[in-house]
């Protein structure tokens, strides 16, 4: 048996070491960020004790709360928006054979993902500050729009790969026994499809409540999301209290990637 | 396909749904492009914005300089070195995040199917993790009271702390940092798909592991590596968070300097100009992609 797996042939010489280096060097630093969170000193360079008292800052600070309440409100309406949008353009674009001018659509929703942020985010600062100046309104609706439309995309593609996946024998049973196009959608299309709608909207709530350079382009003043908070705060020395904000952030993410991953797998 | 569509109600339906989306993207993603390209041939407007006069002077910028007093035109070196940075760490992130990320994906590719998932979900939550918290994570290692120069120190090996934040390196390390899992994600689904038998028949014909790497493995999941290098080298050359955080105000990518024309440079046409640049690079790179990869794949 040792010898049969020195001569596994899906091994490959120091492969292992430096795959799981790479998980070390990819958490550690993760890690680092997580306990010093929990640090009870005053400083990000001693520890001192385990302790609360950074997330308690940063639950008291005003500034904070204002922050995680607008990053809340644009990311719900983000993926609400984005993913109802990709959900009839995945329905539009799949199980129906080729068209004409289905790659434009692909490459058109796929956009965001090509483009660098940073371009994107120049180009609708320019678009919006003359709106802004042309229309006298300046509040969350700008960000909310350009949430939406960069979260198109990760809404679509988990929507399409499971619409992709289900084949249509059932719609075409809900067909033949004369049940209307809106019928078979509603009770037949819909209930499956939902798994990827759910891991959609996930998504573009992740892509939305982390999105930073966009954000900080587009935002008025006194638009601060939680990304845009901490990227101001660095002017200034690293506090343990961004360490907790970000610890929080982290941990929002896992838990929503653990439901997504819940998701993904519980209906197949 | 028992129910019978006529094509043209196909494509009908397929673009009244894409609609909604199309109009969103239109509006907020794709359109303003259009007004960058148009801001870039405009005159600089006296604090910012432009006025609207036809004006070559923010694409002339982009390369050279005109001294104020005697009018002599020059390369601007400040530019070019930024350029040149951020084409040089962009390609060296895309060399290191390929050495780890290669090993990386073959090992996960390589685990029973139960334990994979449980991998491959490592792998994800660092790519789904804001990509400033993981800029601040890799900042708290490098900065000079870090756990890095702590450790080092502690065992004798520097007896001061190293600059490494705000250096080039730092941005290096940073970019390698939060990219590395684009690496490695379409190498695993490249070698995931891979037949292992044709390692056994490599090594049956008495090639050597390093053969077998060379002549079977690597030209097989060429499109993986194409596609994961790609996925690099594109954000890392329109970085902007990671260069800032850890570059410090001094070692600027386009990105930085993108943003700088914006702020305090106060230039919008070279701002727009330096976006229409970078639009472009990115754009030729992809239609390489595209290319090598239909080339390596006829009926794809």
């Amino acid at each position: 048996m040792a010898k049969r797996r020195a001569f596994d042939v899906t091994t490959l010489p120091g492969f292992t070491t430096i795959a799981i280096l790479a998980f070390v060097l990819l958490y550690a630093p993760i890690v680092t960020l997580v306990i010093y969170s929990f640090n009870g000193g005053n400083s990000v360079n001693q520890w001192g004790g385990f302790s609360l008292q950074w997330y308690a800052i940063a639950a008291q600070n005003e500034a904070v709360q204002d922050a995680t309440a607008r990053s809340l409100i644009i990311a719900v309406w983000a993926s609400v928006i984005s993913t109802t949008v990709a959900t009839m353009a995945a329905l539009g674009t799949t199980r129906r054979g080729k068209f004409k001018g289905q790659t434009i659509i692909y490459v058109i929703i796929n956009q965001p993902l090509m483009v660098p942020e940073i371009v994107t985010a120049v180009s609708l600062l320019i678009f919006f500050s003359s709106v802004k100046v042309a229309t006298g309104y300046s509040g969350l609706g700008y960000l909310i729009l350009a949430h939406s439309a960069f979260c198109i995309p990760f809404a679509y593609l988990p929507i399409k790969a499971r619409l992709e996946g289900m084949d249509t024998t059932m719609e075409t049973a809900a067909a033949d026994l004369y049940a209307t196009p809106w019928q078979s959608f509603r009770y037949v299309t819909l209930p499956l499809l939902l798994p990827g709608v759910i891991a959609g909207a996930m998504l573009a709530f992740i892509i939305s409540l982390d999105n930073v350079i966009i954000t900080e382009f587009v935002k008025s003043a006194g638009q601060d999301t939680l990304p845009t908070y901490m990227l101001g705060q660095l002017r200034r020395a690293l506090t343990p209290e961004v360490n907790a904000i970000s610890t929080a952030l982290l941990g929002l993410t896992v838990l929503i990637l653990t439901l997504f991953v819940f998701v993904t797998k519980k209906w197949d | 396909m028992s129910r019978q569509t006529p094509g043209r109600s196909k494509g009908l339906n397929g673009w009244l749904l894409s609609t909604p989306a199309l109009i969103l993207l239109l509006l907020a993603a794709s359109g303003p492009l259009l007004i960058v390209a148009v801001y870039s041939v405009l005159e600089k407007g006296d604090y910012s914005g432009v006025r609207w006069i036809l004006s070559g002077e923010g694409w002339f910028r982009v390369l050279f300089e005109k001294d104020i007093f005697d009018h002599t035109i020059s390369l601007a070196d400040a530019n070019l070195s930024i350029f040149w940075r951020s084409f040089k760490l962009s390609i060296a992130t895309t060399v290191i995040t390929f050495a780890f990320g290669l090993p990386t994906a073959w090992f996960i590719a390589t685990r029973p199917a139960k334990s994979r998932a449980f991998w491959l979900f490592l792998i994800t939550i660092p790519f789904w993790t804001n990509l400033l918290i993981r800029t601040f994570a890799i900042m708290e290692v490098i900065r000079n009271q870090g756990i890095l120069n702590t450790f080092l120190m502690h065992f004798g090996l520097i007896s001061e702390p190293i600059q490494i934040l705000y250096t080039d390196t730092a941005v290096l390390m940073g970019m390698t940092y939060v990219y590395l899992p684009l690496m490695v994600l379409p190498l695993y689904a490249a070698i995931d798909r891979f037949d292992f038998r044709l390692i056994e028949a490599g090594y049956d014909l008495y090639a050597s592991r390093w053969q077998v790497l060379r002549g079977v493995i690597l030209p097989i999941i060429k499109p993986g590596i194409i596609a994961g290098c790609i996925l690099v080298f594109i954000p890392s050359l329109g970085a902007y968070v990671t260069p800032r955080v850890l570059g410090g105000g001094k070692n600027m990518m386009i990105g930085n300097f993108i943003e700088l024309q914006f702020g305090q440079g106060q230039n919008w046409p070279l701002g727009a100009a330096l976006s229409t640049v970078l639009l472009l690079v990115v754009l030729v790179s992809l239609l390489v992609y595209t290319r090598a990869s239909s080339r390596d794949n006829p009926n794809g």
